[in-house]
């Protein structure tokens, strides 16, 4: 394998150095579970309470027992939705956006087909929330409202302290999928005002198969894998030391880089990636708000091309990204993120979406600003539609 | 990432035959930008030996698409119209080694363009666009018609709706030709279907039918019922109208055993089948 140039930090992030220094203690050594009636699984109780309480003050919550750690950000996104309609069963009507994860939109879907009804809130061409939209459809038999903090594709962020105080002022719940905010921009759960929110360690250089949900006291809660008494009832299940240790130490050091200006470089280096690729290449369009972003991504949509085609070229120099083209989904139509927003179909099908992280360096910028032009007109040659336009 | 052959990234990377023809001959088109992928064919024929001469492409897609555009160009040179029109999608993937399942409609896309190029040619060469008259559209997400299922299955043998998706694209989007598409298959297929005759009434049907009705009326309609005390009934004999049953479980020897008998389970079977059917307790 080439060098490796890895702009797909939306995707996951590399497990950082001193969070694996710091799990692997309670692989093989401090082993013990958690539940134990020993001192050997005694002490891991307590590093477990220390590491919630190191998660919780980094989303800013007011009691350490608000926070439940799960094995992924899915499945705190689905206890989450399945807990809010199961606990307040005389409403039956839930809200989301039409850009949520899959692992949103998915239980939104399931909920449907039981007969509930459900509104997805649709976006502008900049990938905005349409408050107004959200407005007229909110009520009184409104049981939850679940929308994304920050866009996984576009970057786009909503505006979270408004949504959630207006699903209050309805006597809603309000859950928000921060997955792709936590570890990206500042996050706090108070100021925010959010009932539920769920957090995933490996987008901010923590390892995969930890998340957690926050849960504010006082939320009618249900439990959704149950047949434990572990996290207070709330999620069963033999508590992931050393991955819990993982998630903890990560938040630890995201919260230094959020205070440390990194934030301000990445988004200077992803500013001068976009405007470069603007600078150099014709017809090209960003996808999202430019004015509410994290400070990490940037979608671009290449017209007349297709997606999966660049991705291969950049592959050939280690450049890694994602695009929301319908050849690298499973699926056949592209991203309903891009169709949510009306992006139009020659431009659709040529999205490539650029995530940088702390280790992105300026020499990683310039590859990409010297070999993608290129490549971008070496596909245009080919395209039918190209010479057209 | 997919899993492509070496011949197929040889094709994307190094795409052979690049360009549109001036004053082709042929010209085939399918596709559009909506779909995600469009290939333009042309190609030049020597109006003596009907042999192609020359074939060139655009094509706005994936790589299995640019590579199997690429290949198919290389394919038809130097064949006669004849020979090229036999050209199957299964000839362009085998010739690139194979493509993933779900990238075979690239191979497919390129047959059509093929197919529309050859048509061209035989009307004096005027561009044609695949299947634009075609009669009846089945997937109206990507536009691909009855016709072109049917190719696709008879080609390729295909067996599910999911076979058709991933060589037609038909049904990928919103999925509501689905049903339609299995219909196509168990036609194709060969799939026998039932003669649509009027069910028979209860004193038409033959002994057996009877009795096989009768089980049945206790199986949908009774049974759950008295499943959920803990009992259930069997069929023990039908002597004309009367049917013979025994109680079985929580049920036998239960006070409001008769009341059973004749409210739940000789109601039900004079609802559906017969109101001269009357139930009695076997012996």
């Amino acid at each position: 394998m080439t060098q490796v140039v890895y702009l797909d930090n939306n995707a996951t992030t590399s497990c950082a150095p001193e969070v694996v220094q710091a799990m692997l203690p309670y692989f093989s050594e401090q082993y013990a579970n958690a539940s134990s009636m020993h001192t050997f699984g005694g002490e891991n109780r307590h590093v477990i309470e220390a590491a919630r309480r190191t998660v919780a003050d980094f989303i800013g919550a007011q009691y350490e027992d608000e926070l439940i750690f799960t094995s992924c950000a899915s499945e705190s996104d689905n206890t989450a939705i399945f807990s809010a309609v199961r606990a307040n069963r005389t409403k039956k009507h839930i809200i989301t956006s039409a850009v949520e994860h899959p692992a949103v939109l998915e239980p939104f879907r399931y909920l449907q087909t039981q007969g509930y009804r459900v509104d997805y809130i649709g976006v502008d061409e900049l990938g905005r929330f349409n408050m107004q939209q959200f407005k007229q459809v909110l009520d009184a038999d409104t049981a939850l409202v679940s929308v994304m903090w920050a866009n996984s594709e576009t970057g786009t962020i909503f505006p979270i302290p408004e949504i959630a105080q207006l699903a209050h002022e309805k006597g809603a719940l309000f859950h928000t999928d921060a997955v792709q905010a936590v570890g990206k921009i500042p996050v706090d759960v108070q100021k925010a005002g959010v009932d539920m929110l769920s957090l995933s360690a490996h987008k901010f250089h923590g390892p995969k198969g930890i998340g957690a949900l926050y849960v504010k006291r006082g939320t009618r809660f249900l439990p959704y894998l149950m047949g434990g008494h572990q996290e207070k009832h709330r999620r069963a299940g033999t508590e992931n030391v050393p991955y819990i240790v993982g998630i903890a130490k990560a938040a630890e050091l995201a919260k230094k880089r959020l205070a440390d200006g990194t934030s301000q470089r990445i988004a200077a280096l992803r500013d001068t990636l976009e405007q470069g690729i603007l600078k150099t290449i014709p017809d090209v369009k960003v996808n999202g708000d430019p004015a509410h972003r994290v400070p990490n991504t940037t979608n671009l949509s290449f017209g007349y091309i297709e997606g999966e085609s660049i991705l291969m070229y950049l592959n050939d120099f280690g450049i890694c990204a994602s695009s929301g083209s319908a050849c690298t989904s499973g699926s056949l139509e592209p991203s309903h993120v891009l169709r949510a927003m009306k992006v139009p179909f020659q431009f659709a099908h040529g999205s490539i979406r650029f995530s940088l992280s702390d280790q992105t360096t300026p020499a990683d910028i310039d590859l990409v600003l010297k070999e993608l032009p290129p490549i971008i007109a070496r596909l245009r040659e080919i395209s039918p539609f190209a010479r057209l336009a | 990432m997919w899993d492509y052959t070496d011949k197929v990234m040889d094709h994307f990377k190094h795409p052979r035959n690049v360009g549109a023809i001036p004053d082709a001959d042929g010209t085939g088109q399918v596709g559009s930008l909506v779909c995600g992928d469009a290939l333009r064919l042309t190609i030049k024929v020597n109006k003596q030996t009907d042999v192609i001469e020359d074939a060139k492409f655009e094509t706005f897609g994936c790589a299995s698409a640019i590579a199997s555009s690429s290949i198919l160009t290389e394919m038809v040179k130097g064949k006669t119209i004849e020979q090229a029109s036999k050209i199957t999608n299964q000839d362009i993937a085998n010739a690139l080694g194979s493509l993933p399942a779900e990238k075979m409609h690239c191979s497919v896309m390129g047959m059509e363009a093929l197919d529309a190029a050859v048509k061209s040619y035989r009307q004096g060469g005027k561009p044609v666009i695949f299947e634009q008259e075609a009669e009846k559209m089945v997937c109206k997400c990507f536009n691909v018609s009855e016709e072109a299922i049917i190719k696709a299955i008879r080609t390729n043998h295909l067996t599910t709706v999911e076979d058709v998706t991933h060589f037609t694209k038909a049904g990928g989007a919103c999925g509501q030709c689905k049903g339609e598409i299995q219909k196509i298959l168990d036609k194709v297929n060969g799939a026998c279907e039932l003669p649509q005759t009027a069910p028979k009434t209860y004193p038409q049907m033959t002994l057996v039918e009877k009795i096989k009705a009768i089980e049945n009326v206790l199986e949908e309609d009774v049974r759950p019922k008295l499943n959920m005390d803990g009992g259930s009934v069997e069929l023990v004999d039908l002597a004309g109208n009367t049917v013979k049953v025994r109680l079985i479980g929580m049920c036998s020897g239960c006070a409001g055993a008769r009341g059973t008998l004749k409210n739940l389970i000789e109601k039900a079977l004079q609802d559906k089948l017969s109101s001269n059917l009357t139930v009695e307790q076997a012996q």
